[in-house]
C-alpha cells in the first residue's frame, strides 16, 4: 500500500500568492504520472485550466487521447476509440468513462473521508492509550517502591522476631540448665544426706546399746510419792479391749467433727438456698412491670410466659428442700436466666436514659416516670394500709388469747363462745344419752331373750325327757310289733334323715340355729344327735311364735 | 493500764499458769512462784542446776524444770511443797521435756534424739518411744489432750505415730511422703494432723486423725519452701507462710488455696491502714528541773515517748535482701498467729522487719500495717478479744485493736528491752519479758477495745 505523506505542494510562479496544501495523496505507481501529478497544485478555478493544458496541449492531443485510452483499457474501462487502432472517438463511451471516473472519485473521496475520520479516531484512541499507559507506569513504579519498602520492613522484622525467639530459647536452655543443675546437685546432696544419715543412725544404734548395756543405775526416777491420776480414776491395763475401745473413740472423734461440718454445711447451703429464691422473686417482680408498657419490647411476653412457668414450677415448698443436682441446677439457671434479662432491661433502662438527656425532655418518658411514682406511692399507700389492718388483727387477737378483762364486749364475746361450745356440748350429751337408752334397752331385750332361752330350753330338755321315756317305752313295747314300727320309724328315720340331712344344711348355713325339725331317730343315732345337738339348745319345735322373732332378734343382735 | 514492779528473771523463763493464778520465774536455779494479781511470792523452790526449761501441767498442780546440762528434771507441786520429784536421765542425756495433756506423764528427749522416754508420776512404769525425729516440731497433742504425734525416721525415711495419751497405745503408724520431715501441726478440732517438709522442699501433708492422707499441697518447686504454718483456731483454715514473702491460705473443705497475701515493699491500696510509729520529744517542764536530776527525770528525759500515726498510702517500707551464702535466710514469712475469735491474721516479712501486717480473714485483705521503728521482737494475740500485743526490743509495749493502736512507755528505771510478752489466759494482763527482769501489765477491762 502506499505511505500517507503530507505534501505541500509548491506554489506556481504563475499562480496567485495561495498556498494549497494536500493533507494526503495516494501516490500513484507510474512514476511518470507521479511527477505529474505531484508537480500539480489544487485547481483554483484560474489554475484550473492551466492545470488541465498543462497535461494535454494542441500540438499532443492525439497523444494524450492515446494515453488516456490506454490508461482507461488498463483500468477496465471500455476503449475510447470507435474502433482499435482507429483514430475516431467515441464520444459515448468517452462520456461513460467520464462518468464511470467521476462516480469512481466520489467514491474515493468518500473513502477517503471516512479513512481520515478513522485515522483521526485511532489517532485519539492511540493518544489516550499513551496517556493511561504513562500512568499506569507510573503507577507501577510507585507500587514497585513500595513493595520494595514494605519487604525491607518485613525482613528487618522478620531478623528481630528471630533474634527474639533466639534470645527466648537461650534463656529457656538456662533456665533448664539451671533446673538440671539444680535437680543434680539435690540428687547428689539427698545421696549424701542418706549416707551420712545412715552412718548417724548406726552411731546412734551403737550408742543405745552402750546406754541400755550399761544397766546405768542413775537413769532413775526419785519419788516422794506417787500422784494420783488427773482424773482420780485408776490406771488400766492395755488389752485388746481398750484398743478396741481406743480405735471406736478416734472414729467417733472423727465421725463427729465431720457431723458438725457437714450440719454447718447445711444450715449454710440452705441459708444460701434462701436467699437466691428471695433474689429470684424480687428480680421475678422487677421485671414484670414491664407488661404495663406496651411500646417496650414485646419479645418479654413469650420470656415472660416461660417464667411463670419456671415460678410454678420452682415455687412448691418440697422443691426447695430438695438437694438433688437437677434442683440445684434448675434452681440457679433459672436464677441466672433473670438475672439476665433483669441487666437487659436495666441496659436499656440505662439507654434510654442516656437518650433523654441528649434529647430535649421525652414527654413520654416523663409521663412514665411520673406513673412509676404514683404506682410507687399507692404501693406505698397499701403497705401502710396493708400494715394497719395488720395491726388491728393482731390486736383483736391479742384481746382474744388474753385473760379476761374489764370490757363487755369481749365478756360478751367469751360468754358467746362458751354459749356455743356448751350447746354443742349439749347437743352432744344428748345424743349420747340417747344412744345409751337404746343400747339399754338392747341389753334388756337380750337378756330377756337369753332367759326365755334358758326357759325354753329347760322346758324343751323336760319334754325330750319325757319323750324320750315315751319312745323308750312305746320302743319296748312296739318292738314285738317290729315291721309296723319300724317301717314307720324306717320311714320316720328316713324322714329324720331326710330332716336330718336338711338340718345339717340348715346347720351348715346357721351354725347357731339348730334343728328345724323334730328330733326322732334310732336311739343310738339319736343319742349321738341329742350329744351332738345338745350344745344347740334352742330347738324350733312348734312352740311359739316367739321363736322366729326371737331367732330374728338374736340375728339382728348377732348382726348388729 | 498499770505496770507492777520489774522482777529478776534468767532465760526468759517467765509462765503463767494454766489457770491464771501464779507465775512461776526461773533466776538462776531458783523456781519462783507468785500470785499473778499481787505478785508476792508464793513459793520458793530450789533446783540442782541452772534451770533451762520450765512447764506447767495442764491443771496447774506441778511444774517441771528441766536442766539440760545435767540431764535432771525436776517437779515440784504446788499443793505440797516438800513434794519432790527428781528424774535423771544419767548418761541418755537430756536434750527437751514436755509433759503429758494430762499432767502426769513427763516426756523426755534423750540426746541425740535416741529415744524418748515416757516417765509416769502414778505408776512405776516407763515407756520408750524409739527413732525419735529430730525436728523443730516432733511432738503435738490434740487440743483436747487425747492423742499425741510423735514424728519419727527409719532407714532414711520419716513416719509419724499416733498415740492414745490415756494409755499410751500406738492407735496408728504412718509413713509420710516428706524428703526431710520439719514440724508436724494438729488442728484445734483434733481431726487433722499437718505434716510440713524441709524448707528446701516446698510441701505440705494433711492427715486425718485416722491415718489417711486427705490432701497434699505444694505452691512451687525449688526455691526456698515454708518457714512457718499457724491453724485458725476454728480449725476452719491453714496459713502457711513461706520465704517468697508470701502466706497461703488454705481452706479446710477442699484443702485447696483460696487466698494468697503478698508482702510487698510498697503498699498501695487506700483501704490499709498504714500506723507508723514516730518519736514524740519528751516534754520537759524547764521550772522543774532540778540538780542533781532525780532518777525519774533522767529517765523519762532519755526514753522518749512515741506515738502512731496514720501514713499515707502508698507507703513504701524498708525491705531488707538478706545476704545470699549463708543459710536460714531471713526472709519470708518468718511469724504467723490468728486471732482467737478467728477474724484476723498477724504476719511477718522477714525482708520488712519492722513492721506487723495484720489481715482482716472475712474480707481477705490486708487491713492494718504497723510500721515501728525497730525490729519486732514477737507478738501476740488476747487470747479473749482481737487484740494484738507486740514487743520491738524496746521498753514501750504496743496493742492494737479494731479499733484504734497504743503505744505504751512501761516506766521502769534502767534499761529493759521487751524481748518477749505472753498473755494471761483471761486476757486482763500480761508478762512482759526482757532478758533480765520482767514485770507484769494489767489492763484495763475498757481499754483498748
Amino acid at each position: 500500500m502506499g505511505d500517507w505523506k503530507t505534501v505541500t505542494v509548491p506554489v506556481l510562479s504563475s499562480d496567485s500568492k495561495n498556498i494549497f496544501q494536500y493533507t494526503s495523496e495516494k501516490k500513484i505507481s507510474p512514476p511518470s504520472m507521479n511527477s505529474q501529478v505531484l508537480r500539480l497544485p489544487l485547481p483554483s478555478s484560474k489554475s484550473m485550466h492551466s492545470f488541465f493544458s498543462a497535461f494535454c496541449t494542441e500540438e499532443n492531443i492525439e497523444q494524450s487521447i492515446s494515453y488516456l485510452n490506454r490508461e482507461l483499457t488498463t483500468l477496465g474501462f471500455p476503449s475510447i476509440y470507435v474502433e482499435p487502432k482507429g483514430k475516431e472517438l467515441n464520444l459515448i463511451s468517452i462520456i461513460n468513462c467520464m462518468n464511470e471516473l467521476l462516480v469512481q472519485q466520489h467514491k474515493n473521496l468518500r473513502a477517503q473521508e471516512e479513512v481520515e475520520m478513522q485515522h483521526l479516531k485511532l489517532g485519539s484512541d492511540m493518544d489516550h492509550l499513551q496517556n493511561s499507559y504513562a500512568k499506569l507506569k507510573e503507577q507501577l513504579e510507585l507500587s514497585k517502591r513500595e513493595i520494595v519498602g514494605l519487604q525491607e520492613r518485613d525482613r528487618q522484622l522478620q531478623s528481630k522476631n528471630r533474634n527474639l525467639h533466639q534470645l527466648l530459647k537461650n534463656e529457656k536452655d538456662e533456665v533448664q540448665k539451671l533446673q538440671n543443675i539444680i535437680s543434680s546437685r539435690a540428687t547428689q546432696y539427698n545421696h549424701d544426706m542418706k549416707r551420712k544419715e545412715r552412718e548417724y543412725n548406726k552411731l546412734k544404734e551403737r550408742l543405745h546399746q552402750l546406754v541400755m548395756n550399761k544397766k546405768d543405775k542413775k537413769i532413775a526416777m526419785e519419788v516422794l510419792n506417787y500422784v494420783g491420776r488427773a482424773d482420780g480414776k485408776r490406771g488400766a491395763w492395755r488389752t485388746d479391749k481398750t484398743e478396741a475401745r481406743n480405735e471406736e473413740e478416734m472414729y467417733k472423734v472423727l465421725l463427729s467433727d465431720y457431723e458438725q461440718r457437714q450440719k454447718q454445711l447445711l444450715v449454710e447451703n440452705a441459708e444460701l438456698k434462701k436467699v437466691l429464691q428471695q433474689m429470684k422473686k424480687e428480680i421475678i417482680s422487677l421485671l414484670p412491670p414491664q407488661k404495663q408498657k406496651p411500646k417496650e419490647r414485646s419479645e418479654d411476653g413469650p420470656v415472660l410466659s416461660d417464667l411463670e412457668e419456671d415460678i410454678g414450677e420452682l415455687n412448691k415448698e418440697n422443691m426447695w428442700e430438695l438437694s438433688c443436682e437437677t434442683v440445684r441446677e434448675q434452681l440457679t439457671n433459672s436464677i441466672r436466666k433473670q438475672w439476665r434479662m433483669l441487666k437487659n432491661h436495666v441496659e436499656k433502662l440505662d439507654n434510654q436514659v442516656s437518650r433523654v438527656h441528649s434529647r430535649a425532655l421525652d414527654d413520654k418518658d416523663v409521663i412514665s416516670r411520673e406513673d412509676h411514682e404514683l404506682k410507687t406511692e399507692k404501693l406505698e399507700l397499701e403497705i401502710q394500709q396493708c400494715k394497719e389492718m395488720i395491726k388491728t388483727q393482731q390486736q383483736l387477737l391479742q384481746q382474744q388469747l388474753m385473760s379476761p378483762c374489764d370490757d363487755d364486749t369481749t365478756l360478751l364475746l367469751q360468754d358467746c363462745y362458751l354459749l356455743e361450745e356448751r350447746e354443742r356440748l349439749q347437743e352432744e350429751w344428748r345424743l349420747f344419752r340417747e344412744q345409751k337408752k337404746n343400747f339399754e334397752k338392747e341389753r334388756r331385750s337380750f337378756t330377756e331373750a337369753a332367759i326365755r332361752l334358758g326357759l325354753e330350753r329347760k322346758a324343751f330338755e323336760e319334754d325330750r325327757g319325757a319323750w324320750l321315756k315315751q319312745q323308750f317305752l312305746s320302743m319296748s313295747t312296739d318292738y314285738k310289733h317290729s315291721e309296723n314300727v319300724t317301717t314307720p320309724s324306717a320311714f320316720l328315720g328316713s324322714s329324720d334323715q331326710d330332716s336330718r340331712l336338711t338340718n345339717s344344711t340348715s346347720q351348715q348355713r346357721k351354725p347357731h340355729c339348730t334343728l328345724s325339725g323334730p328330733v326322732s331317730a334310732e336311739p343310738g343315732q339319736m343319742s349321738q344327735y341329742i350329744s351332738c345337738n345338745s350344745s344347740n339348745a334352742a330347738s324350733k319345735k312348734p312352740a311359739g311364735d316367739g321363736k322366729p322373732n326371737q331367732w330374728e332378734e338374736s340375728d339382728e343382735g348377732e348382726v348388729e | 493500764m498499770n505496770f507492777s514492779e520489774p522482777c529478776r528473771l534468767t532465760g526468759l523463763l517467765g509462765r503463767i499458769s494454766p489457770d491464771g493464778r501464779c507465775l512461776a520465774s526461773c533466776v538462776q536455779y531458783r523456781l519462783i512462784v507468785r500470785d499473778v494479781t499481787t505478785l508476792q511470792l508464793l513459793q520458793l523452790y530450789t533446783c540442782l542446776d541452772q534451770i533451762q526449761y520450765i512447764e506447767w501441767s495442764s491443771d496447774s498442780l506441778f511444774i517441771l524444770c528441766a536442766m539440760y546440762k545435767r540431764g535432771i528434771v525436776q517437779v515440784w507441786s504446788l499443793e505440797q511443797p516438800d513434794w519432790h520429784c527428781k528424774i535423771d536421765e544419767g548418761s541418755a542425756g537430756l536434750v527437751a521435756s514436755c509433759w503429758s495433756p494430762d499432767g502426769r506423764h513427763i516426756l523426755n528427749t534423750t540426746e541425740f534424739h535416741l529415744r524418748i522416754t515416757v516417765w509416769s508420776l502414778c505408776t512405776k512404769s516407763v515407756s520408750y518411744i524409739k527413732y525419735p525425729k529430730a525436728c523443730q516440731q516432733g511432738i503435738a497433742f490434740t487440743k483436747d489432750g487425747r492423742y499425741m504425734a510423735v514424728a519419727e525416721r527409719r532407714d532414711c525415711k520419716d513416719f509419724v505415730s499416733l498415740f492414745v495419751c490415756s494409755d499410751w497405745q500406738l492407735l496408728r503408724h504412718f509413713d509420710t511422703e516428706t524428703q526431710d520431715l520439719f514440724g508436724i501441726e494438729w488442728a484445734p478440732n483434733g481431726c487433722v494432723l499437718a505434716v510440713w517438709d524441709t524448707c528446701l522442699e516446698y510441701k505440705i501433708l494433711l492427715y486425718s486423725l485416722d491415718g489417711r492422707l486427705l490432701s497434699t499441697y505444694r505452691a512451687y518447686e525449688w526455691s526456698l519452701g515454708i518457714k512457718s504454718i499457724a491453724w485458725s483456731p476454728s480449725s476452719q483454715f491453714l496459713a502457711i507462710g513461706s520465704y517468697d514473702e508470701k502466706v497461703r491460705i488454705l481452706n479446710h473443705v477442699t484443702w485447696k488455696k483460696i487466698a494468697e497475701f503478698e508482702h510487698p515493699a510498697m503498699v498501695a491500696d487506700t483501704k490499709t491502714v498504714v500506723y507508723k510509729e514516730v518519736e514524740k520529744p519528751p516534754s520537759v517542764e524547764t521550772e522543774r528541773l532540778s540538780f542533781p536530776p532525780t532518777r525519774a527525770l533522767a529517765s523519762s528525759l532519755f526514753s522518749t515517748q512515741s506515738k502512731y500515726d496514720i501514713s499515707q498510702v502508698p507507703v513504701s517500707f524498708q525491705y531488707i535482701k538478706p545476704v545470699a551464702d549463708r543459710a536460714n535466710p531471713k526472709m519470708g514469712i518468718g511469724m504467723l498467729a490468728f486471732s482467737s475469735d478467728n477474724c484476723f491474721l498477724a504476719t511477718k516479712n522477714d525482708n520488712i522487719p519492722n513492721a506487723v501486717w495484720i489481715w482482716d480473714i472475712q474480707k481477705l485483705k490486708l487491713s492494718v500495717v504497723l510500721e515501728q521503728l525497730c525490729a519486732i521482737q514477737s507478738f501476740q494475740w488476747d487470747p479473749r478479744q482481737p487484740r494484738l500485743a507486740v514487743c520491738t526490743g524496746n521498753s514501750k509495749v504496743y496493742l492494737w485493736s479494731p479499733a484504734g493502736c497504743v503505744s505504751v512507755q512501761v516506766p521502769m528505771e534502767g534499761e529493759f528491752q521487751i524481748v518477749s510478752l505472753c498473755w494471761h489466759p483471761t486476757g486482763d494482763s500480761m508478762a512482759l519479758l526482757s532478758k533480765e527482769n520482767f514485770c507484769m501489765c494489767y489492763l484495763e477491762r475498757e481499754e483498748v477495745k
